[in-house]
């Protein structure tokens, strides 16, 4: 393999009449990576996603999936696709669309009924999907992205609506899918269940990439400060706080902020104050702060 | 080719379930059953001892109605099955897949008539039966009933392809919905208003010779109507503009032809609008 990224986009721009939807976006995905595309409403993804399965031309810039054209058989082989909200037609059984999507993806019906056991809608392969739960037809939407083993899933915003247990099943699937080498691309709005749950997070603002990388490489790029929180052994919080500095937060803790790279320095302070300190609690920044640091610089201006 | 034609087979397999499943088929085939029975025993039929055949009589009524049913029934299988995929989200989940445009377009064309025609064999074939069963048999009658059978699954086909290149037109299913009632309207029922109303003011001048005749045969609906009648050669009775079935200028099967050429059309256009649809 020359090449190991299974989607690549470079200096992406797509335009719908005036309206620029996509502005210079690259990004590159690796089999087996969790990526997740995050931005608010019109942010650009479900574009991105539509770009890669050639729905939309590029007004400028490259994708390549596996080396080969969007829209190409050889590119449509690798990739498959869950759209936001999709709705199976209500008179068919979770096994009929099953069929159905297998046979227009060139396997036998067969080879992919195992994957309703797969997503843990089994019990119900015959019943109308009229009856399933969201949770439900979305895992079958699942289930039919992965019809003959792609090797990279565009899932744009599977869990919204999702109850948090099937949410949590959901992933788990994803992780599964991905420790066998899928590289698994998602877009949504809920920052804080990616977190966990991805190798590498891209944000886009108004149709342009802000941010890129780790969890721990975006907080790091925002600066975020890690917040300690220091709860003083004998209610007294005063004496804490002459010795630290930072917030007193009441009667027995103190806040201080301190700069991920000083962290340590900082608990090792801490620690050496030995018995006045009764407990410590570290808040690193979240998805979320960083989300809303990255998106906010390039969306100041919108209402 | 082979996988050309196993996923066209699973958007046809899929678009007669969905038929089935919706009750589509028991629907249009019961509607057809009972205006073909009404129109052969309540109608103004087969009541007189006429030297014409009971059977080649309700034919000729029966070509009447069918203008306003078959293609009514088309319309309605068919002005969702686009749009609707659009509107639920599962037009982009299709086309992510190998599956090419006009192999979906294809699937579904095939599955709706697969559908259309099962209702016009089947509920045409029951009515046909009965008034055998009633007045006896005759070689003309049968050969008339069978002429109207393949004529209606072509003038079908011509409002299947029309409903489909609709559907590909508009991302919305009540927008389509609207489109449909319109071309009904304007296809089947003013356009033969027009005429007449063409003909009378006309009184026997220019129009009436030269211009009617082509413009009758230019309409799916009337086209069928006037093979079928003028395939009767003069053995029902006929009135309005369907008395052009007894002067026609040129062949009958030039009707075919026009039906044969409204298929194609609507085809090439359904196709054409569907690549420009943007999932």
């Amino acid at each position: 393999m020359s090449d190991p990224s299974l989607l690549d986009v470079t200096g992406l721009s797509v335009a719908f009449g005036s309206l620029k939807a996509l502005h210079r976006v690259s990004l590159a995905v690796r089999p087996g990576e969790r990526f997740a595309l995050l931005g608010h409403n019109g942010a650009g993804k479900s574009t991105l996603f539509r770009t890669v399965l050639g729905f939309v031309s590029p007004a400028s810039g490259k994708v390549e999936v596996a080396g080969a054209a969007p829209g190409s058989d050889k590119a449509r082989r690798t990739v498959s696709y869950l759209p936001e909200s999709v709705a199976f037609p209500k008179a068919l059984t979770g096994a009929e669309l099953l069929a159905y999507f297998a046979r227009l993806k060139g396997q036998t019906p067969k080879s992919a009924m195992p994957l309703l056991e797969t997503v843990g809608i089994a019990d119900a392969a015959n019943r109308r999907v009229g009856t399933y739960s969201k949770g439900m037809r979305q895992r079958l939407g699942l289930a039919q992205a992965l019809i003959g083993r792609p090797e990279l899933l565009l899932l744009d915003e599977p869990t919204s609506g999702l109850d948090p247990i099937s949410r949590g099943d959901f992933y788990a699937i994803l992780d599964r899918l991905a420790g066998e080498g899928t590289a698994v691309v998602l877009s949504s709005h809920s920052l804080t269940e990616v977190e966990a749950r991805t190798d590498r997070i891209a944000i886009l603002s108004r149709g342009r990439l802000v941010a890129e990388g780790s969890l721990a490489e975006l907080a790091r790029a925002a600066a975020l400060p890690v917040t300690v929180r220091v709860k003083a052994a004998a209610e007294d919080a005063g004496a804490l706080h002459a010795r630290i500095g930072g917030r007193r937060l009441n009667g027995r803790s103190v806040e201080l902020d301190c700069a991920a790279g000083d962290k340590m320095a900082v608990l090792s302070r801490i620690a050496a104050l030995g018995d006045v300190v009764a407990d410590i609690d570290i808040d690193t920044p979240r998805l979320d702060d960083v989300y809303r640091h990255f998106s906010g610089h390039s969306a100041g201006g919108e209402a | 080719m082979k996988a050309t034609l196993n996923r066209i087979a699973a958007v046809t397999a899929i678009e007669i379930r969905l038929s089935v499943r919706n009750r589509w088929v028991a629907l249009s085939t019961l509607i057809l059953v009972l205006f073909a029975l009404a129109l052969a025993f309540l109608g103004s039929g087969p009541a007189g001892a006429s030297k014409v055949g009971a059977l080649t009589l309700t034919a000729a009524s029966l070509a009447t109605l069918s203008v306003y049913l078959i293609p009514l029934i088309a319309l309605l299988l068919s002005y969702e099955t686009i749009a609707g995929e659009v509107e639920r989200s599962t037009l982009p989940l299709v086309l992510a897949t190998p599956v090419r445009r006009f192999e979906v377009l294809t699937g579904k064309f095939v599955g709706h008539l697969s559908v259309l025609t099962l209702a016009i064999v089947v509920g045409y074939s029951i009515a046909a039966l009965a008034v055998v069963a009633v007045h006896g048999a005759d070689l003309h009658g049968a050969l008339a009933w069978a002429r109207l059978i393949a004529t209606g699954v072509l003038l079908g086909a011509v409002f299947v392809a029309i409903g489909i290149l609709v559907s590909a037109s508009t991302a919305r299913v009540g927008t389509a919905a609207a489109l449909l009632v319109g071309i009904w309207l304007v296809l089947i029922v003013l356009y033969d208003l027009a005429l007449l109303a063409g003909l009378i003011v006309d009184d026997g001048g220019f129009f009436t010779k030269s211009l009617f005749p082509a413009l009758v045969i230019a309409n799916p609906g009337d086209a069928f109507r006037l093979y079928n009648l003028a395939a009767l050669e003069g053995s029902a009775p006929v009135a309005g503009i369907d008395g052009l079935a007894r002067s026609l200028p040129f062949p009958p099967s030039l009707a075919l032809a026009a039906l044969a050429a409204w298929l194609a059309a609507m085809i090439a256009a359904g196709l054409w609008r569907f690549q420009k649809v943007r999932p």
